[in-house]
């Protein structure tokens, strides 16, 4: 972290012996490493781009994400913030770890690197519940009709007290009680929740679906892995491994990790939740 | 291991090691960036929270405002985490431009192909 000046003159640097850049060979290659996996995220973010750009209609963040633990739903994008403020506040924990061990203050490492694995086990098990919820979907689902306006398919929304009302369209709502029997008696079709093949968010693009599953599990799939060797490091600490080295560059370098997936869900949050 | 502690100078990454002073001040630096991270963080959710896409079905026409500002937020934030926080910013300039460089580039062109294409199908589609 220390701040590189330009003092080294380039004879020097490109002279052999060592790395041009002054990197640790560990370092440069976790840089390498993230590089290409910002590829693939960047590949993926930009599939989903092309869906929804090619389909317009597309289901809205807010409307799809509004529920919290306990408290049911209704509460727009709350659990998300809460989820990436925790990421964010985890990627703050680790570089104070990281910034600790350029102090070799080992018992600064162990508290910060701890606080870290707490706050990226905290978000993967939000994500759990998150990916429960899709799945699961809203409580009556929706129902495919062949007059209605939008494709073609309503949600159904219980009112306050008693009888339900269909929504055919960000808040487009077909309330007589009349017609709204007449539609749920013979629906085309009908879908509850999400899966591969088909979602209740957009009946009409499954892409949704499909690619929901794919961008967030493939992200959380790494914030998985980044507690399991964030936890590694830990124990590794603990026993004086790095103590014995005299530089605790590993904490750094599974740091760029971490920061790495905090970057990745930054975009992830934007792209899925946010707009 | 051999090579990793292959320590040249004093520039070597590995020779980062710091004293309390040092430490003082980029725990401050840390500090600041998490205010700004936070900050950012709440007005997107209060943005995104209180602006609809859609009034009772209605469009609402100003989005688009609203969409460009998500992503120019979100641009910034990435910005802090990549020159702060992974501190790409203090690295070498030549280090700097060759993690950046080739990658910014390659999306850049990605993101027009791909949306360039995804227009023309969706043109069709639509018709």
């Amino acid at each position: 972290m220390a701040g590189h000046s330009e003092k080294v003159d380039s004879a020097t640097l490109w002279g052999g012996n060592g790395s041009p850049f002054r990197l640790s060979y560990g370092k440069q290659w976790m840089w390498f490493f993230l590089v290409s996996d910002a590829l693939t995220f960047g590949g993926l973010l930009c599939t989903y781009g092309y869906f929804r750009h090619q389909y317009g209609d597309w289901p809205i963040g807010e409307e799809v994400f509004n529920a919290m633990p306990f408290l049911g739903n209704g509460f727009p994008l709350l659990y998300v913030a809460l989820m990436t403020f925790i990421l964010i506040v985890s990627s703050v924990t680790m570089v104070l770890a990281v910034e600790a061990g350029h102090r070799l203050d080992k018992k600064g490492v162990i508290k910060w690197l701890t606080l870290t694995v707490i706050g990226g086990a905290f978000f993967v098990a939000s994500q759990g519940w998150e990916w429960y919820h899709f799945i699961h979907g809203s409580h009556y689902g929706v129902i495919l009709t062949p007059e209605l306006m939008n494709d073609g398919w309503a949600t159904i929304r219980e009112v306050v007290g008693g009888g339900f009302s269909l929504d055919y369209g960000h808040g487009q709502m077909i309330t007589d009680p009349v017609i709204v029997s007449q539609y749920m008696a013979e629906p085309l079709g009908a879908i509850q929740g999400a899966n591969m093949l088909e979602n209740e968010y957009a009946p009409m693009t499954p892409q949704f679906g499909n690619l929901f599953f794919f961008i967030t599990g493939f992200h959380g799939f790494h914030v998985l892995s980044g507690v399991v060797i964030n936890l590694l490091v830990l124990m590794n600490v603990r026993k004086g491994v790095y103590d014995d080295r005299g530089h605790f560059e590993m904490v750094e370098k599974v740091g760029l990790y971490w920061h790495f997936v905090d970057l990745v869900w930054v975009f992830v949050f934007t792209f899925f939740y946010l707009v | 291991m051999l090579r990793d502690d292959l320590d040249l100078d004093k520039e070597y990454s590995l020779s980062a090691n710091h004293d309390d002073e040092h430490g003082g001040a980029l725990r401050k630096k840390i500090w600041k960036v998490t205010a700004i991270l936070t900050a950012i963080t709440i007005v997107e959710v209060v943005t995104g929270g209180s602006i609809k896409q859609y009034y009772d079905g209605v469009p609402n026409e100003s989005w688009w405002m609203i969409k460009w500002g998500f992503i120019v937020l979100t641009l910034i934030k990435a910005g802090y985490i990549v020159l702060s926080f992974m501190h790409l910013g203090d690295e070498r300039k030549n280090f700097r431009y060759m993690v950046l460089g080739p990658y910014m580039l390659f999306i850049a062109y990605l993101i027009f192909n791909l949306l360039a294409e995804a227009s023309y199908w969706g043109e069709i589609i639509h018709e």
